[in-house]
């Protein structure tokens, strides 16, 4: 198993305020790998160090071997996919605009672009016809097709979801978690996939990894965490989601 | 205290009679503590007078009886076979005399008094030969005195005085009961009306202090009986009234005079000596009183030669075409300009504001320093920025000025609406443009400026807008546009003159808000409409 996303000793505080513990975590090629926990564990921090949108304090951040630099740093980004909560699209683009962008910017052809654009449509079963509507003309779990297609346009090595179901409600968040996973395995993509809902956890997860104030409390299947729990917040927070942890 | 009233009485004798006094008290409520903001007193159109080269530019200040008199030279030199132009009403003392000695100018009608006090910063008792010498010092050649003198003058309905026997102003002591409407101003003068009752031996007790135009209309109905008066105003002729002869001379000399460059061509100069002494009182006094009345500088000038002067040698009807303007070619000249002076400044401020903007956005002590000193320039008065500017060697009289003023007023809505419009970016969507990998450059015109664009459009609205009404002060110093018949109308107290660029600049004010609102539709990006 190799380690595609490779963090040692990497810190970040805001002010007093301690958001990361130095940490040190690997994610592995091929795999989704789950961060869960609490609000506010430092779940989303380390998935905005990954992607450079904050700097840590202290500690190394390496993406298949490579440190960013200031040189490097924007493409590095090109080959990490991001999606947020809200889907994070620009309002003033197209849903096509929207996912074109980049390749736009770094000069894709026409055609290059085109066929891209059929095979996500295809993968994120997003109707084509959509593509030339804005933001605001979509509904939420359409413009979350539409920020994944964005994320995986340059076919990135990795890809960082932040809650990306967190606002959909129940029957479509349900169909959007079955696709998700059946590109992932189609794909083959490495993914690092925030939540707090344990199910949702269960549900991608090859290595879950449980985090509390700051720090990484236990990694492994929901089994270890389940019967080998490294303290008792681990056995608390799976306690506290039993109805659904026992799926 | 004394050193402003003296300030006053110059600037006041400067502009003489026809000033509205609403600017006048404006302007020393204002200002009275500079002397620059003689630079703008009363002023305009000094740009686009500038005409085929014409050999000889005369100049004239903005009230009545010196168009009048820059057009009569005007007539004079082209009547003379020289190629004349008249550049009417270009402002206050100082300008007129700062284009003269700068060569804008050739030649301008002035008076020996602010001659004395304003130019050689002397006593107004200067003599007329000591004057002339000190001119000729400074490179500056002057006619001898026109004729007539524009001073302080105390006036009677003339039938009354010819009833009473009075012809000067001692003839009033005999006329004890007689009563005195003057102007809060001429009381309160170091010059006026105390020092002028101890020298008479005055000892009339009733004395009230009356606006001056409503003492025209109390001395013509009769409820006082003497007024102060400038000595060639119009409304002396209009109300058939009569000058009280100063018979002890209390009055300092304001003779009227031509102003030269010692260089001009001496067929010229020869033309404009042609004038000396054939203007009296009366006759200024009419042709003060044809020009208010028609409100035609050149028709007033015109009965200076129908009534036979000696340098007249034909009618010169030729050259006054171009001041018979109808009034759609003025409007449409006067609009045209506002637009170049409202749009050029625009320009600026948008090409720099919005770039000031995006700094400011980024907050930290620049974005603080930008947004203060876009709002710094906000709290100047109009007036008083373009007062400030004008001294400034760049700047002057000139359009460029006007420009100027307009931009820095132009800026803060542009600066504020770009930096909040820019801040009021929802976070997720910044991170998604960084985490995208887009540069630096990219983010900006790609995603957050078209995001912020309505709020950068409609600060860009406010400065049009503002623009539009703040243009109308350029003519103050000369710019043109609509703030021309402004002006002119305040200077002659006339409501339809004001009129007459007030409601074009209030029309275009809507007008280009409505294009701007019409302009959204196509630079707001569709998606942040819907």
């Amino acid at each position: 198993m190799s380690a595609l996303v490779k963090l040692e000793d990497v810190s970040k505080r805001y002010g007093d305020a301690i958001a990361l513990c130095p940490t040190n975590l690997s994610v592995q090629s091929s795999k989704t790998t789950v961060l869960i926990g609490p609000s506010g564990c430092g779940k989303s921090t380390l998935l905005r160090l990954i992607i450079r949108l904050i700097e840590p304090d202290s500690g190394s951040i390496e993406l298949d071997g490579k440190a960013a630099t200031a040189d490097n740093i924007n493409v590095l980004r090109r080959r990490i996919g991001y999606v947020i909560q809200e889907g994070g699209l620009f309002p003033h683009l197209t849903a096509r605009a929207n996912v074109l962008l980049m390749a736009r910017h770094i000069g894709k052809t026409e055609e290059e672009m085109h066929n891209r654009l059929l095979e996500l449509s295809e993968l994120t079963r997003l109707s084509q016809n959509l593509l030339s509507r804005y933001p605001v003309e979509l509904s939420g779990g359409q413009r979350q097709r539409v920020s994944l297609m964005r994320a995986l346009m340059l076919s990135p090595e990795l890809l960082l979801l932040d809650e990306p179901l967190g606002a959909l409600d129940p029957l479509v968040r349900a169909s959007l978690q079955k696709d998700l996973k059946e590109i992932f395995t189609r794909l083959g993509q490495t993914v690092l996939f925030v939540t707090h809902d344990l199910a949702e956890a269960i549900y991608f997860a090859h290595e879950i990894v449980l985090m509390n104030e700051g720090r990484i409390v236990q990694k492994g299947t929901i089994t270890d965490l389940r019967e080998k729990p490294a303290d008792s917040f681990v056995s608390e927070f799976i306690n506290a989601q039993r109805g659904v942890a026992s799926v | 205290m004394n050193r402003n009233r003296k300030a006053g009485k110059q600037e006041g004798l400067g502009s003489r009679n026809h000033e509205s006094r609403r600017l006048k008290r404006f302007r020393r409520f204002l200002v009275c503590r500079f002397p620059d903001f003689l630079i703008f007193s009363c002023v305009p159109a000094f740009l686009f007078a500038s005409s085929a080269a014409a050999d000889v530019v005369v100049g004239s200040k903005k009230f009545t009886e010196s168009y009048v008199l820059g057009e009569i030279a005007n007539r004079t030199l082209t009547d003379a076979g020289i190629r004349a132009e008249h550049r009417q009403g270009m402002g206050g003392t100082i300008i007129l005399w700062e284009a003269l000695k700068g060569g804008q100018i050739d030649a301008y009608p002035e008076y020996t008094g602010t001659i004395a006090t304003e130019i050689l910063k002397s006593d107004p008792s200067l003599s007329f030969d000591q004057i002339q010498h000190s001119l000729e010092k400074l490179g500056v050649g002057m006619t001898a005195p026109l004729g007539f003198n524009n001073t302080y003058a105390l006036v009677m309905r003339r039938g009354e005085a010819q009833r009473l026997g009075i012809r000067t102003i001692s003839d009033l002591q005999g006329h004890p009961e007689l009563k005195f409407g003057l102007t809060h101003e001429f009381l309160e003068r170091q010059d006026g009306w105390r020092p002028l009752r101890q020298r008479y031996g005055l000892s009339q007790q009733d004395i009230i202090g009356i606006d001056h135009a409503l003492g025209y209309s109390a001395l013509a109905k009769g409820s006082i009986d003497v007024k102060d008066a400038y000595s060639t105003d119009a409304k002396i002729e209009e109300n058939d009234l009569i000058v009280l002869e100063d018979d002890l001379h209390f009055f300092p000399k304001y003779e009227a005079v031509f102003l030269f460059r010692p260089s001009t061509r001496a067929d010229a100069i020869a033309a404009l000596r042609h004038l000396e002494g054939t203007l009296d009182e009366t006759r200024m006094i009419r042709l003060n009183a044809e020009a208010e009345r028609t409100k035609n500088y050149a028709r007033a000038a015109d009965l200076y030669f129908k009534v036979g002067a000696p340098s007249a040698r034909s009618s010169g009807l030729s050259n006054l075409s171009h001041l018979d303007d109808s009034f759609p070619r003025k409007l449409a000249r006067w609009t045209l300009r506002h637009l170049q002076l409202a749009g050029s400044s625009l320009l600026l401020s948008i090409i720099v504001g919005i770039p000031l903007g995006i700094v400011a956005s980024r907050g930290g002590a620049v974005g603080h320093v930008i947004l203060g000193f876009a709002g710094v320039v906000q709290t100047i008065p109009s007036l008083a920025l373009l007062a400030l500017l004008v001294p400034v060697p760049f700047f002057g009289i000139s359009v460029r000025t006007a420009i100027a003023a307009l931009f820095l007023y132009g800026l803060l809505p542009i600066v504020r609406n770009t930096a909040t419009g820019l801040q009021d970016i929802p976070r997720s969507l910044r991170e998604s443009a960084v985490a995208l990998g887009l540069s630096p450059m990219a983010r900006l015109w790609k995603i957050y400026l078209p995001i912020a664009s309505r709020s950068i459009l409609s600060g860009i609205k406010t400065s049009a807008v503002i623009n539009i009404g703040t243009a109308t002060l350029a003519a103050l110093i000369g710019a043109g546009g609509l703030g021309e018949p402004i002006i002119s109308g305040l200077n002659l107290n006339d409501h339809v003159t004001i009129l007459e660029g007030a409601i074009p600049a209030a029309v275009l004010a809507l007008l280009v808000q409505w294009c701007f609102d019409l302009l959204d539709r196509f630079l707001i990006p569709k998606g942040l409409r819907l």
